[in-house]
């Protein structure tokens, strides 16, 4: 550290270069356990990607019901075993292949309406805690109501209304899911409001538009990573259930929750035990992967927020003075 | 016969950064009965010294010693530390609201202390706490022991930590910056009480503060730390006579309050070191302007002179008296024929306030407030909290309407302006605000933001504008070479120069400075008071200058207002305003705002001794 | 205090009304007869237009939601197409099992997370606290259902065939005729929730706590001379409370609308297990039955959790 002051104001020495993109990346590699998570994910990904291949190798197609050797004469799925890498499900199809499948569905799902939501929540939310007055009240009820409703009563009544499909789904998930994050950003884009470097602009003339894209936004970069992120399990959990309850992806295309549904229907995991342990597996390597990368992603991002050190945070002097 | 004696006190705490050596072998004694002051700006140590003096800073590593009634402090059980906090040292801090507890009433927060410490009934509690309320000036104590915190105003919170603190009747108290938070005519109030209580109660006082007005006025003696070290301490009367430390004597030159007509200020250059760093030499040398060629290669030796002040520093004589004060020129305007930049007629503002169940309530902030600014001429605009300064500001800004009289900038009415001359107003009015770390975006660089007003005004673009902002940033002491760094990356008084740059974009007509320096250090306030002047001299601004701080205004205003309660109560040129007060708000302001006493010489004192210090 | 009150009342009659409109227009431009439905696939256009008739789906819809809106706000909540039990006596059968199991699942999720967030938050960083947010990180990530599965798995069959029976296979027994066989069986599921819930409530407590024990009035509190144990609980806890409340009373709300995916896996007759049951019945006075009732605690239980809310914090009383 040369960080001896100078000699002349003009001439300024580095004080720590913090926020950015690299240090963040450095602190993030130090994390181990977000680097193990992002592992597993990209394994993940790798699954889905070559789901046709491992299909070809295998020889199984996901779909295809091999009753003479997926099933045991007593119409018993087969185990994990040199025919059948991960065993048979309930009909007799290679559960390896619809796992790979299934990624595909999983990991769309998650993302894509993860995404979606976020930009309903970012629109909403910054909408709301800029303008304040009666568009906040009218966008925090709607709001409000979302996060008023049982959401999976909701979402079944939905379903049984107009059958399950894919793309109802996905507008279940975003529809229930971009009321918490559009709170939490409210809250600090009314935060960020009331900051002096927006009335700053403000008092330079600078219309709501510019205000909230080159004033308000960058400051939300490191909120809308890390919902983002953190919604990503969320969602596939929630698509995952929606199939477990028989309300999400049709049969016959393989999906996590929909294979853990046809294991728990009479019970056949009791005797079965792979075909709950690999899906579920799956499905709890997947979220728990992405919560951990959330959580280090804000960790990395936003160190003040949750490390140590907090009591030596210094208060300005006479800055709460008028 | 001391109190508490520390030794050889070192503080290290580990961050993510590196370790921070925040108090570096640091020694002092405290008389019984005395009122002992730390003095030092933020980040010199003052107050993790203390918090990690009584295990309340639990990360930190710590060195050396601390006697207090025959015990080290220092590696003490948890247990028996506990016994000492609240029963033998009592502590105050800095801001009341924030060191209550909201869910909690006063009087429960208080009985807590006698319970923790005595067996004790609730009655009996109850009662002493009643009687030391009283005691502390909280009018009818019985009534308002039930009281939360937010019911009460920031000087009388104070009152309550103090009696707080007190009400175990402890040998020692450690007051940390207790009246910074609040109010001049407050402050007094508060600091007239605790030096009534130790004499009362026999307690003896830490007060730890950045005012060294403040110490001078009630100090029996004085430490001065920088970065973590203990620069000079002594008595304080020998001290503020004639400061042995060259960065004693900077601060005390530095200190708009020990402004003296006719000249500038002298703001001791440069900024305080990363505390991450271990210097070679003396800590203060890069900053200080009597630095001998081994000041910044040998760590400098302790000298200790015949009236027992302490100084850790090469020169043998002590620092020089007089600075080298720079004469200030002279204001170029005239009053009487000046054109008004701004005018404010009758101006009244009223909020509608609604509580959470829904009751309306009218707030009047502005009671019809008559103001001219003159072209070329600085005015200040002084008051408490809530007196409605900083409204009046955004009124004439235009970014707040009036909501009756008029308000005219360059001959304009501001509440008749239609969309596009608002905005085409919005070149003509800057301003600068309080708190440098929240007026910068985080996320930007600063080229972008002093090129906003470039930006918003559609004025130059791509290297015209790259060039002008460079300009800029130069104008104000800024190295254009940091064109694309984030704000973080600079101090506090730095981010004003960008505040100041991006004011001066445009070149408007008027600049308001919203409490621009109320947030800086002492040192580094003088710097950008002084590089408000010269710009004004250079450029022919015209500044509306808000500050709570009468002295700050004194040294950079031609007229001054007063306000209180929304209305301005005294308008005077600012050597009238302190010559020859009229109103009775006035006088009480001038009479709370403690100035340390010039500095007088010590032509009677020798060099005593000279140690060596490990450091 | 009263207008508050009255504002709160009024926004959740105004969910409960958008929600019963969505729920009933929903049905009404969905495909599908209920006629069929009840009158079966064999049914003639004559007996299906009586059908009609009885079930008053012949009318105009807005005469039709009126209807049932008068109907509904005295209980009346229609009839099964199943069975042509009332509904509201269908779901009231249905609440003892999913109310047994959110109240149970409850203590023990706030008596695991709460206590984990705590030790979390008190020494940052550290082994403990690391700890504390493994736990947080799996609870989070664990889908119910699956942790369901494997627990029935690996807790009642793998012991069952080894010849022990250390839990039962499922279902719920009432708790007035058997309050050990009543708990016995709920064991499995309350453990289930609590786990997955306490990671919420671990998180949630430790962000709190970690904010609260920053705060200058906890340094105050120290400085008194508290020991540790009441400075975290009394000065820390009564700061951090008022979002768990809240949080709380949100979960509670809408798990008593039926906790589905649990009461599907362990065979819980509750109003979850219902509503799953109703959609593949497709019993559509059930659906909006069960929903109208979800609707109902989640709007009660804000309410209470803002009168809660007054009474915590001194400042907005």
């Amino acid at each position: 550290m040369s960080d001896i002051a100078e000699n002349d104001f003009s001439q300024g020495t580095e004080v720590v270069q913090r926020g950015s993109l690299e240090l963040t990346l450095r602190r993030l590699r130090r994390d181990h356990a977000s680097m193990i998570a992002l592992g597993v994910i990209l394994c993940i990904i790798l699954l889905a990607i070559i789901a046709p291949w491992i299909a070809a190798i295998t020889g199984h197609s996901p779909i295809e019901q091999f009753r003479d050797t997926g099933l045991s004469p007593s119409g018993i799925p087969v185990g994990p075993g040199a025919d059948f890498w991960l065993g048979t499900d309930q009909l007799g199809r290679d559960v390896l292949v619809r796992l790979a499948y299934g990624a595909r569905v999983s990991l769309l799902v998650g993302v894509f309406a993860s995404i979606l939501a976020s930009m309903i929540a970012v629109v909403v939310g910054v909408t709301a805690g800029y303008f304040g007055g009666m568009v906040d009240m009218a966008l925090s009820r709607l709001t409000d109501l979302v996060m008023s409703v049982p959401f999976l009563l909701c979402a079944l009544a939905l379903v049984s209304a107009f059958g399950p499909s894919l793309m109802l789904s996905v507008a279940v998930i975003v529809f229930f899911s971009w009321a918490p994050m559009a709170r939490v950003i409210r809250g600090q884009v009314i935060s960020l409001s009331r900051q002096d470097f927006v009335h700053a602009s403000r008092s330079l003339g600078a219309g709501p538009l510019s205000i909230m894209v080159v004033d308000i936004l960058p400051n939300l970069t490191v909120p809308i990573i890390v919902y983002t992120t953190m919604q990503i399990p969320n969602s596939i959990v929630f698509e995952a259930t929606l199939s477990f309850l028989g309300m999400g992806i049709v049969p016959p295309t393989p999906s996590w929750g929909g294979m853990l549904a046809d294991a728990s229907s009479n019970s056949l995991y009791l005797v079965a035990w792979w075909m709950v342990f690999v899906p579920g597996t799956a499905l709890l390597l997947t979220t728990l992967a992405f919560n951990i990368l959330g959580d280090g992603l804000r960790d990395a991002l936003d160190p003040k927020s949750a490390r140590t050190a907090r009591h030596l945070k210094r208060k300005p002097k006479g800055a709460s003075k008028s | 016969m001391v109190v508490l004696e520390a030794r050889n006190l070192t503080v290290d705490i580990p961050t993510e950064d590196g370790v921070v050596h925040a108090v570096r072998n640091v020694s002092f004694s405290i008389r019984p009965g005395s009122l002992f002051g730390i003095a030092g700006e933020s980040g010199s140590g003052k107050s993790v010294m203390t918090q990690a003096m009584m295990g309340l800073l639990p990360n930190a590593d710590i060195r050396g010693e601390v006697r207090f009634e025959g015990r080290n402090l220092i590696g003490l059980p948890a247990s028996e530390m506990r016994k000492l906090r609240g029963g033998r040292i009592g502590m105050i801090f800095q801001d009341p609201l924030s060191s209550l507890h909201p869910y909690y009433t006063i009087g429960s927060q208080i009985a807590e202390v006698l319970h923790a410490h005595e067996r004790i009934s609730p009655e009996e509690a109850r009662a002493r706490v009643i009687d030391m309320l009283g005691r502390v000036g909280i009018p009818s104590p019985a009534d308002r022991y039930d009281d939360y915190p937010h019911q009460f105003s920031g000087g009388m919170r104070q009152r309550v930590m103090i009696a707080m603190a007190l009400i175990l009747k402890p040998a020692l108290i450690i007051a940390d910056e207790p009246t910074t938070a609040l109010d001049v005519t407050v402050q007094a109030q508060i600091v007239a009480l605790l030096d009534d209580m130790r004499r009362d109660f026999g307690t003896t006082v830490i007060l730890i503060t950045h005012d060294l007005g403040l110490l001078s006025s009630v100090a029996d003696d004085v430490m001065v730390l920088y970065a973590g070290h203990r620069l000079e301490c002594g008595k304080a009367a020998n001290v503020f006579r004639a400061p042995a430390h060259p960065y004693t004597a900077g601060l005390l030159r530095s200190t708009p309050a020990s402004y003296k007509p006719g000249s500038e200020l002298a703001p001791i250059k440069g900024r305080p070191p990363s505390l991450l760093a271990t210097p070679v030499g003396c800590v203060f040398a890069p900053r200080c302007t009597e630095a001998l060629p081994h000041c910044a290669t040998q760590p400098p030796p302790l000298r200790v002179y015949s009236d027992g002040v302490e100084s850790l520093c090469w020169l043998e004589k002590g620092a020089g008296t007089t600075a080298p004060v720079p004469p200030r020129a002279k204001a170029t305007h005239h009053a009487g024929q000046i054109e008004p930049v701004a005018t404010v007629e009758n101006v009244h503002l009223t909020y509608q306030v609604g509580s959470f169940f829904g009751q309306k309530r009218t707030l009047d902030v502005l009671k019809g407030v008559d103001l001219t600014i003159g072209k070329g001429e600085t005015v200040g605009l002084v008051g408490e909290s809530g007196c409605g300064k900083s409204t009046l500001a955004r009124v004439i800004a235009g970014l707040t309407p009036a909501t009756a009289g008029t308000v005219k900038v360059l001959g304009r009415d501001m509440g008749a302006l239609d969309a596009s001359q608002w905005r085409e107003m919005r070149r003509q009015i800057q301003v600068v605000f309080q708190d440098p770390f929240g007026s910068l975006n985080p996320r930007r660089r600063v080229g972008s933001i002093i090129g906003d007003p470039f930006r918003l005004h559609g004025i130059a673009s791509g290297e015209e504008r790259k060039a002008k902002v460079r300009h800029l940033m130069e104008i104000v002491g800024l190295n254009p070479e940091h064109y694309n760094r984030f704000p973080s990356e600079f101090s506090g008084g730095q981010r004003q120069r960008i505040g100041i740059a991006r004011a001066l974009a445009l070149n408007p007509a008027l600049i308001i400075c919203d409490e621009p320096v109320s947030a800086l250090d002492v040192s580094i306030q003088a710097q950008v008071l002084n590089l408000l002047r010269r710009l004004q001299r250079e450029l022919g601004l015209t500044y509306l200058f808000i500050s709570h701080d009468l002295s700050v205004v004194r040294h950079i205003c031609d007229r001054i207002a007063v306000m209180q309660g929304g209305k301005i109560v005294e308008l005077a040129t600012a050597e009238r305003l302190f010559a020859d007060p009229q109103h009775p708000y006035t006088r009480t302001l001038l009479a709370a705002s403690k100035a340390p006493p010039a500095p007088t010489g010590g032509k009677d004192r020798v060099l005593a001794e000279t140690r060596q210090v490990a450091s | 205090m009263i207008r508050f009150l009255a504002r709160r009342i009024a926004f959740g009659a105004g969910v409960l009304l958008v929600l019963s409109a969505f729920v009933f227009f929903l049905f009404f431009v969905a495909p599908g007869d209920p006629a069929r439905m009840i009158a079966g696939d064999k049914a003639t256009e004559a007996q299906l237009a009586m059908v009609r008739k009885n079930l008053g789906v012949d009318r105009p819809v807005i005469a039709q939601y009126g209807t049932f809106l008068s109907r509904a706000l005295t209980g009346d909540l229609g009839f099964s197409y199943r069975n042509q039990q009332p509904v509201a006596q269908i779901i009231a059968r249905r609440i003892p099992a999913t109310l047994s199991l959110v109240a149970g699942a409850a203590l023990l999720w706030l008596a695991i997370g709460v206590p984990i967030g705590i030790m979390s938050a008190r020494h940052p960083g550290s082994f403990r606290d690391r700890i504390g947010q493994a736990f947080i990180l799996t609870g989070l990530s664990f889908p119910t259902f699956v942790l369901g599965m494997m627990s029935l798995y690996l807790l009642y069959f793998l012991p069952k065939q080894a010849g022990l029976t250390l839990f039962p296979p499922g279902g719920y027994k009432a708790l007035t005729s058997n309050p050990a066989l009543w708990a016995w069986h709920l064991l499995l599921p309350w453990s289930t929730l609590a786990l997955t819930m306490a990671a919420v409530y671990a998180r949630l407590t430790r962000g709190q706590m970690l904010d609260v024990m920053g705060e200058d009035y906890i340094r105050t509190a120290r400085a008194k001379g508290l020991s540790e144990q009441r400075v975290v609980w009394k000065h820390g806890m009564r700061a951090a409370l008022t979002p768990l409340v809240t949080q709380l009373g949100a979960d509670i709300a809408l798990m008593l609308g039926g906790v589905i995916v649990i009461e599907q896996v362990y065979g819980l007759q509750g109003v979850g297990a219902l509503a799953v049951q109703a959609v593949t019945n497709q019993d559509r006075p059930i659906i909006i039955g069960v929903v109208l009732l979800g609707g109902l605690f989640i709007v009660a239980a804000n309410i209470i959790v803002d009168l809660f809310y007054v009474l915590l914090d001194p400042r907005v009383r």
